[in-house]
């Protein structure tokens, strides 16, 4: 049956990675979405709109107008500018933060990998240790006791991502290292130094850059938890969560408020996974065929 | 052979879709089998005897395309809805599988697998189901019988595990079983225990069976008809007796040849079939085996030769220079 | 069977141990000096350093871990100074209600995508299948907070059907209970019922392939019967080790719903210590959530033996 199946197999391996690797229509869709957000984020100070924080007492919860595109706020605050400054807040937390897990985790699993031994234990334990605690409540306690601000939030955010990044990275870095090119290399005489920079780094950072994506997804969804809840970005400053948070108290009258800042939000999150998603679908199966 | 055969398969052809092209696993077969009788189908990985056997049970790929009949006792299983089909499968037409540690469910326990049958089809009660499944395992001749019931397939050995498959297969008395290299994946000690079981039941339940296998050796003595199959078609169909008396095949000889031979001189060569088995999604123009044949001359590169029959109408056989010519051409 | 349950108890203990020095480590890094704290307004500079000594607060941080440690060994894990509960006392009062709510919202969620995965696997590639696939990872971007909001606008504030705040216990009143717990529960659901079938879709699509899945059919026993009894059990692994996952992570991870929907859980309790800075509760209840987190990871382990067999006598 050896040819029968070798064909067949061959079929069914290009059909399954055919269907999560569908760079199709959605996956466009996605980046464009996501080229949107970023855009209005970086120019927000260029768009011809009212200003987040101006005031205006009289328009309180004031429907959609051709002054107020989406209404106004509980504080007659124009709801698409905030929303804009909020995609701001929210990229920022949301990118940075899973850079310093990427950065670190990524480092210290390439090197839990390649390593192994007694050095690879410690690692994977304490990373162990780390996911037995409930994520958001150290962050909480961290902000509350060290002070609310961006910076701290990121901080935070960013540690707790350090595991699940190790993770990534040390399992690349497992199937890799027994490969013939990092045999060749250490023949060579390479240092270890060159043979992670040089040779492992390059493949395990397209697995990473797909989790990255990913990371970014979460994050935004840990930030916007958190800020929901009135403890995340400190205010006056306001993402999208501390408006969902701030439309709650009006969801009887005017649950627009709550519903715009919450429909980007999801927007947001399902382009990051969906994106994030497509790429590790593409880099796994390259992984096995190598 | 009297009245209509058990089974009988017409101008049967399976094709599946591919990237590099459609591929006929099955191109153009046609089988007959007669009640109680054995039939052996004899060929190489990739012959398409596999996929013979799943249009016999419908349990092709998704993909896979049918054409021709596929008549079982009077009625065409390509045909038949899917409830007739159920209740056939198991009761009337049963299979036992290549590797029986993959064919029996491990997290099921062996009285489970064997019960649900009798169960499903003639309506066993559990306890029933119960001592019905020890009376088979023991005629299969699995030693403590009731100890077995409440195991696990991994708790058994490879040649015992195979036994539990057949018992599962016999248990409603099938018309027809297919016994797909049913000794393979096994020792070769125990091979000839498991082929003398399987003769043994069909002699005494008078079923017929279908026996699938690369090796020619095992069908000799213990079945009436031997049809050889290659790159999708059967090349060769003959009685027993007739196959191994006046083989006409090229291919066929090349088979019988390859065997190892308990009389040849050790460390003596086996005369292996020079080449490969052909691509199934590249046909050739002419006959599949001529790349390989050392009688091939120019017409068999280039015509496909079709099934014909000999003197005697039972051995048929698809080549223009069947050996018994080429021997005479020879001398 | 023992073997197994040993050597899985010997990697457990020092995980458990340095989960508690992790959470003592925390708690005693966080700035803001807990006598301070404690005294408020007669925090004099003579009143704060006699408060310390009695405390113990002036001891090396690695005295006052085993201390601390000692005293949590025997079972005592302090008590609050704002509300003079014990550490336990505090837990004991708020784990039924963290416990009847990841129950429901588990159960809830294995009850929408247990279902699901088997029809989408049975069915796999169909226009079923790629619809619920693309709701299932629709659904992983919608974070709780959201269906909360969704679910609190629809069914309090329109329908009226359902409360959107409070909490009742169940030996008081059960069908008031279960209101409360409702639309907690299905927000609960709604984030676990995509990872859910997501996993038991993909096992058991592969497991449909297997071999013992073709004679099952050649053997022509009823579909359903393929489905639950041959297909599901050996599919499970993965599912059971997620859903134990989800319990563990939900016994100290649910504070957003618990907040949304003002019940007394734990995550409550931990958001409300540190608002109060009431570190010996802090302290105390991260302890136990970590503790209890590891602990059903450890039987997760073990009821994969009870699945597979194969893994029970050594084998797979």
């Amino acid at each position: 049956m050896a040819t029968l199946e070798l064909a067949i197999q061959e079929d069914v391996a290009a059909a399954s990675a055919r269907q999560p690797g569908r760079l199709g229509v959605l996956f466009w869709i996605a980046i464009g979405w996501m080229a949107l957000v970023f855009a209005v984020a970086i120019l927000a100070d260029l768009l011809p709109m009212p200003s987040p924080t101006d005031m205006d007492m009289l328009e309180r919860r004031g429907p959609v107008s051709v002054e107020h595109w989406l209404g106004t706020d509980g504080l007659g605050r124009d709801e698409l500018a905030r929303l804009i400054y909020g995609a701001r807040i929210s990229l920022v937390v949301g990118l940075c933060a899973p850079m310093i897990g990427l950065v670190i985790g990524g480092a210290l699993g390439m090197v839990a990998g390649y390593f192994r031994g007694r050095f690879e234990t410690l690692v994977v334990g304490s990373m162990d240790v780390l996911l037995a605690f409930p994520p958001l409540i150290l962050a909480l306690a961290v902000t509350a006791f060290v002070g609310q601000s961006i910076l701290n939030l990121t901080c935070i955010l960013g540690v707790l991502g350090i595991p699940a990044f190790m993770r990534v990275a040390r399992a690349a870095t497992l199937t890799l290292a027994r490969r013939e090119f990092v045999i060749a290399a250490q023949a060579l005489g390479a240092t270890h130094a060159r043979i992670l920079l040089r040779e492992l780094l390059p493949n395990v950072l397209l697995p990473l850059v797909a989790f990255f994506l990913l990371g970014v997804a979460i994050t935004i969804v840990a930030e916007g938890a958190l800020s929901f809840l009135g403890l995340g970005v400190p205010p006056p400053i306001s993402s999208w969560g501390s408006m969902i948070g701030e439309g709650r108290e009006s969801l009887d009258v005017a649950p627009r408020l709550a519903f715009f800042p919450a429909f980007a939000f999801f927007l947001t999150v399902l382009a990051f996974n969906l994106v994030g998603d497509t790429l590790k679908a593409l880099t796994d199966p390259r992984q096995g065929a190598l | 052979m009297n009245g209509a055969p058990l089974l009988s398969v017409e101008d049967v052809a399976v094709e599946l879709p591919t990237p590099r092209g459609p591929l006929r696993a099955v191109d153009g077969v046609d089988l007959t089998l007669g009640a109680g009788r054995t039939l052996g189908i004899v060929g190489e990985s990739g012959c398409g005897k596999t996929m013979l056997s799943r249009v016999i049970l419908q349990l092709l790929p998704k993909k896979a395309r049918l054409s021709g009949r596929v008549m079982f006792d009077g009625q065409d299983l390509a045909r038949i809805d899917r409830e007739r089909l159920r209740k056939l499968r198991g009761r009337s037409l049963a299979v036992v599988f290549q590797d029986p540690m993959t064919s029996l469910n491990p997290v099921l326990t062996i009285g489970t697998q064997l019960g649900e049958t009798l169960q499903e089809h003639l309506e066993f009660d559990s306890v029933h189901a119960r001592t019905r499944s020890a009376e088979l395992l023991a005629a299969v001749g699995i030693p403590a019988p009731e100890q077995r019931l409440a195991q696990y397939p991994h708790q058994l050995s490879g040649g015992m595990r195979q036994r539990v498959a057949i018992a599962i297969a016999l248990s409603c008395e099938p018309k027809l079983l297919i016994a797909d290299e049913p000794t393979t994946a096994l020792d070769v000690t125990i091979q000839a225990q498991i082929l003398d079981l399987l003769a043994r039941e069909q002699r005494r339940r008078h079923m017929a069976m279908i026996l699938i296998t690369h090796d020619l050796g095992v069908v000799a003595g213990r079945t009436d008809e031997v049809a050889v199959m290659y790159a999708g078609r059967v090349v060769e169909r003959a009685p027993t007796p007739s196959l191994f008396r006046a083989m006409q095949m090229p291919y066929t000889e090349a088979l019988l040849a390859a065997i190892p031979k308990l009389d040849a001189a050790p460390h003596a060569p086996l005369p292996a079939i020079s080449g490969r088995p052909p691509d199934p999604t590249r046909p050739l123009k002419g006959c599949s085996f001529s790349p390989r044949c050392r009688y091939a001359v120019a017409r068999c590169h280039q015509e496909k030769p079709a099934l014909t029959a000999s003197r005697s109408t039972d051995h048929h056989y698809a080549c223009f220079h069947p050996i018994q010519l080429a021997a005479g051409a020879d001398a | 069977m023992l073997g197994f349950v040993a050597r899985r108890l010997l990697y457990l203990l020092p995980v458990l141990l340095a989960v508690t020095l992790l959470t003592f480590l925390i708690a005693s890094l966080l700035p803001g000096d807990l006598a301070y704290v404690i005294l408020g307004d007669q925090a004099t500079p003579e009143n704060v350093a006699a408060l310390r000594h009695d405390m113990g607060l002036d001891q090396p941080i690695w005295w006052r871990y085993l201390g601390w440690l000692g005293h949590v060994l025997q079972g005592d894990f302090g008590r609050s100074f704002r509300t003079g509960q014990t550490v336990l006392q505090a837990v004991a009062e708020r784990l039924p209600v963290s416990i009847e709510l990841m129950l429901l919202a588990e159960i809830t969620g294995l009850v929408i995508g247990v279902p699901l995965a088997i029809v989408c696997a049975a069915k796999s590639g169909g226009a079923f299948d790629r619809f619920m696939t693309g709701t299932a990872f629709g659904m992983l971007s919608v974070p709780t907070f959201l269906s909360a909001i969704l679910l609190i606008y629809l069914f309090a504030v329109e329908l009226h059907l359902l409360p959107a705040t409070g909490y009742v216990p169940f030996s008081e009143d059960p069908i008031g209970n279960l209101r409360f717990l409702i639309l907690p529960a299905l927000t609960l659901a709604l984030a676990e019922w995509p990872g859910i079938m997501r996993v038991l879709r993909s096992d058991m699509i592969s497991t449909l392939q297997e071999d013992y899945i073709a004679l099952a059919k050649a053997k022509g026993l009823k579909a359903s019967r393929i489905l639950f009894v041959h297909a599901l059990k050996p599919s499970s692994l993965t599912l059971v080790t997620v859903t134990g996952i989800n319990i563990g992570r939900l016994i100290g991870g649910a504070l957003i719903v618990e907040t949304v929907f003002a019940l007394p859980g734990i995550g409550r309790l931990l958001v409300g210590a540190i608002y109060t800075r009431d570190l010996i509760i802090l302290q105390g209840a991260v302890l136990l959530v970590a503790v209890g987190f590891v602990m059903v990871n450890f039987i997760v382990d073990l009821l994969y033996a009870v699945l597979d067999p194969r893994i029970r006598h050594g084998h797979a």
